[in-house]
C-alpha cells in the first residue's frame, strides 16, 4: 500500500503513539485487503465498548489512549454493557460498573459521540450515498451497505477505531464497486422476521464480501434489521444486494430444511424464563409497532425492551413508552440483548427472543439456552 | 507456500490447525485461549501459545478486542496463519504485536501438531523443525 510522506511519518511515530498505533493498524488490515491507498472517510461507528467483551485489557488500552488520542472525524458508539438509570435495580457487581464507567469517560474523553446504541443508521442523519464511512458494528455495517448506500468493509473494532483517530481507511473490497458471485433465493412463504434473520445467518455462512438476495421484493424495518443482524453473526459478508444477481453466479435455495438446520442449531429450549427484545436495538419505528400491538394485553413475565436512549425519549414523548411499561416490558438504554450481564445464568435459564443474533450470544457469552419465536408469536404466547 | 505478511515477527511452535472459521468474541475464552463453542471442532482446545492455523476470522468485530485480551492475558497464540484476510483477525494482531500471515496455497502442508518456526524477515518463512 502506498502512503503519502505524512502518513509514513506517523507511522515511525513522529506524531505521537497513538497515530503510530493507529497507522500499524491501517496498514495491517490495507495489506490484508490488498489496498493501494488510504482514502478519507466521513464517520466512523465504533465497537469495544461493552466491559463484558473487552474485558480489562480493553479497559486499560483505552484508558491509555485516551490520554493524547482525539477522534477527527464524526464518531458513533456501539451500546455498553448496562443503563446508568436503572443499574442499581440489578444485581451486577461494583467492579463492572466502575470498569464501564472508565469504558464511557475514555472515548468521551477522545471525543466520541456517546449514542451508545448498534443502530445509528436510525438515530443519526445519513449522509449522501456513496459516503465512505467506517461501520465496525457488523448489523450496521451491512445496513449501511446494503439499505443506507453508504460504502464500509466490515470493520473491526480496531480499524474502525483507527479511522475515527485519523479519518482514513485502505480503499479495498467493500469500498470499490462490487457485484456478488453468489444468489441466494429466499423460498420461504409470507417470511417473518425471524425467517430473514435465519436467511442472514444462513447466507453469512455461506457468502464472501457480497451475496444477492432473490426472491425477496420488500420487507419491513424489523425483518430488514433481523437479516442484518443474522448475517454480521455468522460470517464475513458485509452487503447484500436484492435482485435476480448475475447470471454466472452460484445458485442456493434457503427453504424449509436449509431454514430449519438454522433453527435447530440456534434454538435450544422450547420455552423463556424472561423475554428481550432489541438486538439490533428497536428504533422508534418498532417501539410503535409494539406499543400497538401490545394494546390491552400484558406480558406474564419479564420483557427486556433495548433501544437507544434518543429512541426512548421520543417513545417517551408520543406516548408509547406509557403503553409499554403498562404492558409490562421494561424499556432500557445504552445496552442490548447481545452480551449484557444483565441476563444472568445464576438467575435465569433461558430467554425468549426474536433475534438471531441475540440468540447466537445469549448461548455463546451468557451461557443460557433460547428459545426463538417472531414477534407476533412471542406477544400471543406470552401477553393475556 | 505463498504468504502475504500482515504482521511482521518470529514464533516457534506446535500447529493447532482447523478447517473452520473462528468465532473470537463468542468462541474464544479471552483469560484462557479455550474455545468454548460446542459446535467448534476445536472446543475443549487451548488456541494458547500455538500456532493456530484456520481459514478467517468471523463475527462481532469486537472479537479484536479478544485477540488483544488474550495476549495481555498471555493465553495468545505465537502466531497466526489464516486463508482468507478478516479484519478483525488482521486487526487485533496488529494491536497485539502477534505475527500474522495469510497463506494461498499448499496449507495441506501445515499439518496440526508439527513443530515450526515461521519468520517474516527470513527468506524461508515456515521452517519445520523435528
Amino acid at each position: 500500500m502506498e502512503l503519502t510522506k505524512e502518513e509514513e511519518s506517523a507511522l515511525k511515530g513522529e506524531h505521537g503513539e497513538a497515530m503510530e498505533t493507529a497507522y500499524r493498524i491501517l496498514v495491517a488490515i490495507g495489506e490484508a485487503t490488498n489496498a493501494e491507498k488510504l482514502v478519507p472517510i466521513k464517520w466512523a461507528h465504533l465497537s469495544g465498548v461493552n466491559y463484558n467483551t473487552i474485558g480489562d485489557a480493553g479497559e486499560e488500552f483505552l484508558s491509555k489512549l485516551s490520554q493524547d488520542a482525539r477522534v477527527k472525524v464524526m464518531t458513533t458508539l456501539n451500546p455498553m454493557g448496562f443503563d446508568f438509570d436503572s443499574v442499581s435495580k440489578y444485581n451486577l457487581d461494583k467492579n463492572f460498573i466502575e470498569k464501564q464507567q472508565s469504558i464511557k469517560q475514555s472515548y468521551e474523553k477522545m471525543g466520541v459521540i456517546p449514542s451508545f446504541s448498534c443502530i445509528p443508521y436510525e438515530i443519526f442523519d445519513l449522509p449522501e450515498k456513496g459516503t465512505q464511512v467506517s461501520f465496525a458494528e457488523s448489523n450496521a455495517a451491512i445496513y449501511a451497505n446494503s439499505v443506507a448506500h453508504l460504502k464500509t468493509n466490515k470493520e473491526s473494532a480496531f480499524s474502525a477505531l483507527a479511522s475515527a483517530l485519523t479519518g482514513k481507511t485502505p480503499y479495498s473490497d467493500l469500498r470499490i464497486n462490487d457485484s456478488p458471485n453468489l444468489t441466494i433465493k429466499m423460498k420461504i412463504d409470507e417470511p417473518n422476521e425471524l425467517a430473514f434473520g435465519m436467511l442472514g445467518y444462513f447466507a453469512g455462512k455461506i457468502a464472501d464480501n457480497s451475496v444477492t438476495i432473490s426472491g425477496v421484493s420488500e420487507m419491513n424495518k424489523r425483518s430488514c434489521k433481523s437479516l442484518c443482524g443474522g448475517m454480521g453473526t455468522s460470517g464475513r459478508c458485509g452487503k447484500f444486494f436484492l435482485g435476480e444477481g448475475k447470471a454466472d453466479a452460484e445458485k442456493i435455495d434457503f427453504g424449509k430444511k436449509e431454514m430449519q438446520n438454522i433453527y435447530d442449531e440456534l434454538n435450544t429450549s422450547d420455552h423463556g424464563d424472561i423475554i428481550t427484545l432489541g438486538s439490533p436495538q428497536l428504533g422508534l419505528e418498532e417501539m410503535a409497532d409494539l406499543s400497538s400491538m401490545l394494546k390491552g394485553r400484558s406480558f406474564s413475565k419479564r420483557c427486556m425492551v433495548f433501544c437507544p436512549r434518543v429512541v426512548q425519549e421520543q417513545a417517551r414523548k408520543i406516548g408509547y413508552t406509557n403503553e409499554l411499561e403498562r404492558a409490562g416490558c421494561e424499556i432500557l438504554s445504552d445496552c442490548c440483548t447481545c452480551l449484557t450481564p444483565l441476563v444472568d445464568k445464576n438467575e435465569i435459564d433461558s430467554v425468549t427472543t426474536n433475534s438471531i443474533k441475540g440468540a447466537y450470544y445469549l448461548k455463546s457469552s451468557n451461557g443460557v439456552d433460547v428459545n426463538l419465536k417472531p414477534l407476533s408469536q412471542i406477544i400471543k404466547d406470552e401477553t393475556k | 507456500m505463498t504468504f502475504k505478511v500482515i504482521v511482521k515477527g518470529k514464533a516457534s511452535g506446535k500447529i493447532l490447525k482447523t478447517n473452520t472459521p473462528i468465532n473470537f468474541l463468542g468462541a474464544v475464552d479471552k483469560k484462557t485461549g479455550i474455545i468454548h463453542d460446542k459446535k467448534h471442532d476445536l472446543v475443549g482446545r487451548s488456541i494458547k501459545d500455538s500456532i493456530l492455523v484456520f481459514p478467517y476470522g468471523v463475527g462481532s468485530s469486537v472479537g479484536a478486542y479478544t485477540i488483544y485480551s488474550l495476549k495481555s492475558n498471555k493465553s495468545a497464540p505465537l502466531a497466526m496463519i489464516c486463508t482468507k484476510a478478516d479484519l478483525s483477525v488482521a486487526s487485533g494482531c496488529a494491536l497485539a504485536n502477534i505475527p500474522m500471515v495469510i497463506a494461498t496455497e499448499e496449507l495441506e502442508k501445515l499439518e496440526n501438531g508439527k513443530e515450526i518456526t515461521l519468520d517474516t524477515e527470513s527468506d524461508k518463512l515456515i521452517v519445520f523443525r523435528g
